[in-house]
């Protein structure tokens, strides 16, 4: 355990005088500053016009630039997952960096531990970060606050974890370019399939609800974020609880308590292959 | 007390290419042993095994006793691979530092201190890693593999981006090491830095151990030279117990001797014919 901490521990001082945390401050801020003006601007405007129609003006304004905010901050974060862990060892041996410290007494099992450690931290402390700024400025903005607060938040936490575990694993067969270049094709994939499930509930065909659930069970940070665009509307009804779960940042579906059991239990897998993985290659 | 490193019929194949094809060698306590055949030999390889970054196909290897890669054995060894990198954003005594947590190590700041001054880098101790020239970052991989008093040091090429003084205080290092009973397993193409410290010698070729003994051993006699007032003479069939004779014999032919010097093959020498260059 004291090992792994030292491992993590070296990993966040690479991100702190490597300037990474420094970048991502400077343009988060950035973003959320972007945000703030975008949701002023977007409840001023909703104010003064009026719906036309029955719906809460507030609540579809209000979860609509949310779910915009969640979306962009998964994107975010993922991006970070990937780049903290696409060459930690793979490309980080090929660098000759890995052998020096895996042939210390620690071991590689607390390498690899230190090294997700050290990611998920960076990542799901950000993602929870911004997600809260976001709601912060939600509220400020429009006086709209979402009907949970802290499940959207979790989740997409919970999901660049995922992200960040999948991208561990997959750094120990590929190089890091190849790594990279994978992770975010499942980050997309993930995506797409869920827009798919969107079409697939609207139109009612059961082929495209199939493969959004499926590949939801297979990719579950995609389904934490829906889960989480579910959350963030769970007692709108009528007319305004069906536009704002169609959404057009990915369909919000509730997960239930099975998601979040399945989402643990699979990085449990994932860091279970990492391991016999790791323990397997020759360096 | 055990070896500080043995290994029995050790093999490693990487798909198609056998590396290793059994691999017999022991490093005594406080043994420096060089390892020296060309690239692809299966030098690196077999230095890989010892210190658990890849694991045999077939045979044993061991560590002070314990199987080489387990934790134990990890805990004896000190590493310094052919192609490292260390952070650059680590100043050297931090990355000491960070070596000494890894390792257990209860050494402290006097540690830091001891290793840094030993490589001759005492002064860059607070310089960044990609500050120093390559030839500093060689010193001071050095210093980091023997963070924690290792009883078997594995140097990997150690020499390679060393200027001439450089090599001098990494062969006084190891003679220091010697000393120290520190045993080590020193895998270089410089022949003569490897007959100058080393105790053992062993030749791979083509995954095999093909010639094995100390430096003296393995150079073989190849007759005398005397300097006379004509020039020199090489008598290729004498040997040291001849030398007296032969310089009676052209003293007797009123020939004035003014040196004599007993030949024998250098470990090149000896080297170019184990490989068969």
């Amino acid at each position: 355990m004291m090992d792994a901490a030292v491992i993590a521990g070296y990993g966040l001082r690479e991100c702190l005088r490597r300037r990474v945390f420094l970048v991502v401050l400077v343009l988060t801020g950035a973003f959320l500053a972007l945000y703030a003006l975008g949701t002023k601007v977007a409840f001023d405007e909703i104010g003064r016009l009026g719906a036309g129609v029955a719906v809460d003006d507030t609540v579809l304004t209000g979860s609509t630039l949310l779910g915009l905010a969640m979306f962009t901050t998964l994107f975010l974060g993922a991006a970070l997952a990937a780049f903290l862990t696409l060459g930690a060892v793979r490309g980080d041996a090929e660098n000759g960096l890995l052998q020096p410290l895996v042939v210390r007494p620690v071991g590689r099992d607390a390498l690899l531990a230190g090294r997700f450690a050290a990611a998920a931290l960076v990542c799901g402390g950000y993602v929870l970060a911004v997600y809260a700024a976001s709601v912060l400025i939600t509220g400020a903005a429009g006086g709209w606050w979402p009907d949970s607060l802290i499940s959207p938040g979790a989740g997409l936490a919970l999901g660049v974890v995922l992200i960040a575990g999948l991208s561990l694993l997959g750094s120990i067969f590929l190089a890091s370019t190849a790594n990279g270049i994978a992770v975010f094709m499942v980050f997309g994939a993930g995506l797409a399939a869920g827009l798919l499930g969107q079409i697939g509930e609207t139109l009612e065909v059961d082929a495209l609800n199939t493969v959004a659930d499926v590949t939801s069970w297979l990719l579950p940070f995609e389904a934490l974020y829906q889960a989480g665009l579910a959350d963030l509307t769970s007692e709108a009804g009528g007319l305004t609880g069906v536009i704002v779960r169609l959404g057009p940042f990915g369909g919000a579906q509730s997960g239930g308590a099975l998601l979040w059991l399945w989402a643990l239990a699979y990085l449990l897998l994932v860091g279970i292959a990492a391991r016999a993985a790791f323990a397997r290659r020759d360096l | 007390m055990p070896d500080a490193f043995a290994c029995r019929a050790l093999e490693k194949r990487y798909a198609q290419t056998l590396a290793l094809r059994g691999v017999d060698l022991s490093v005594a306590p406080g043994e420096l042993m060089g390892l020296l055949g060309p690239n692809g030999a299966g030098k690196s390889t077999l230095t890989k095994i010892a210190c658990g970054l890849v694991r045999p196909s077939a045979g044993r290897a061991s560590v002070d006793g314990c199987p080489a890669g387990s934790a134990p054995a990890r805990a004896a060894i000190g590493y310094l691979a052919e192609l490292f990198r260390f952070p650059g954003w680590l100043r050297g005594e931090e990355l000491i530092a960070l070596h000494q947590r890894l390792s257990g190590s209860g050494g402290g700041s006097a540690e830091q201190a001891e290793l840094l001054e030993l490589v001759g880098l005492a002064e860059a101790r607070s310089m960044r890693v990609d500050a120093m020239s390559k030839g500093m970052q060689q010193r001071l991989g050095i210093a980091q593999a023997l963070v924690g008093s290792p009883r078997l040091l594995l140097l990997d090429e150690p020499t390679s981006a060393l200027d001439p003084a450089g090599r001098r205080i990494v062969r006084d290092l190891l003679r220091e090491l010697r000393r120290r009973e520190v045993a080590v397993l020193l895998n270089s193409h410089l022949l003569s830095e490897v007959e100058l410290v080393c105790d053992r010698v062993a030749i791979l070729l083509d995954g095999r151990i093909v010639a094995q003994g100390t430096p003296a051993e393995l150079s073989r006699p190849r007759g005398v030279q005397v300097d006379t007032a004509d020039g020199s003479r090489t008598f290729p069939e004498a040997g040291r117990e001849d030398v007296p004779g032969i310089v009676a014999g052209l003293v007797e032919a009123g020939e004035r001797v003014y040196g004599v010097r007993l030949l024998a093959s250098t470990l090149e020498d000896a080297y170019l014919e184990a490989v068969g260059a």
